[in-house]
């Protein structure tokens, strides 16, 4: 049988890597690899609860992770644009070399 | 018997899908990364649908999968002269200890919360039905909201990338 806590153990398993991608990479596509990440492992514990917890209508995690996943899509989106712009602005998406706005 | 089944493919599932996360951080080629990180929303895919959850396991393939990564790895290739390399800051063992830490923390809370479980866990007959229904019904709002947004966003990733009259293209 599996349980409640086996979903959040592996959603909190994969939160931390992506966490530890997202805050180690240099490149600019590196760092949103890492936030997709920790997006998925939110979206399995919505699931999860989804499946085990005790609700008057309890589609309504699965709901939920669809927005995310909607709202993930525009994010990558926009950032992957934004890494593209920054690009031909600085010929690198090495975030360590964008101090632009350092004085 | 088909209980059993379910629980190996549960556990399966989790390996790959951790396993490959792992390769994400670890690999030294960034395109290499993003196959590894296909690969890891293939096993989170699998594991919604070991947890009754058909539909968004198809929405899970058909963005991330389908999308998202093919989105990726174009950013990768036009970004020819910033380094293949999925190299990391220079100081890397105290993130990791960090993201190890906030990760225990999350599964202590995990593990010590009284969760008010149902015996045997909801079943859902149609997903996407249900999930339709919630969708016009009560979640009508965000719904319209979400596809203002995805407008947004696309104008916005548009408008970004545009040559000409930004000054720089």
């Amino acid at each position: 049988m599996i349980d409640l806590e086996h979903v959040l153990v592996v959603g909190a398993l994969l939160f931390s890597i992506g966490l530890f991608v997202a805050l180690s990479k240099r490149n600019a596509v590196g760092i949103l690899m890492g936030i997709e990440l920790m997006l998925n492992s939110v979206n399995l514990n919505l699931i999860g609860f989804a499946r085990f917890v005790e609700s008057p209508r309890p589609i309504d995690g699965q709901v939920f992770s669809v927005f995310v996943i909607t709202v993930a899509a525009a994010e990558a989106a926009v950032a992957l644009a934004l890494a593209v712009a920054v690009y031909r602005l600085r010929s690198s998406i090495d975030v360590d070399r964008l101090n632009l706005l350092k004085w | 018997m088909e209980d059993t089944a379910v629980i190996v493919a549960f556990y399966v599932l989790a390996i790959i899908t951790l396993v490959s996360a792992l390769m994400v951080a670890t690999v030294r080629d960034l395109v290499h990364a993003v196959l590894f990180l296909v690969l890891s929303f293939v096993g989170v895919a699998g594991l919604y649908i070991t947890l009754s959850a058909d539909f968004v396991a198809v929405v899970q393939i058909l963005i991330y999968v389908g999308a998202i990564s093919v989105l990726m790895l174009f950013a990768i290739l036009l970004t020819p002269r910033s380094g293949r390399d999925n190299a990391s800051v220079p100081f890397a063992a105290p993130l990791g200890v960090l993201a190890g830490l906030i990760g225990a923390v999350i599964i202590f809370v995990g593990l010590k919360t009284e969760w008010a479980k149902t015996s045997g866990g909801n079943t859902f007959e149609t997903t996407a039905g249900q999930i339709g229904e919630a969708l016009l019904d009560p979640y009508v709002i965000p719904f319209e909201v979400a596809s203002v947004l995805l407008v947004v966003a696309m104008l916005g990733a548009i408008v970004l990338v545009r040559p000409g009259d930004g000054g720089e293209a």
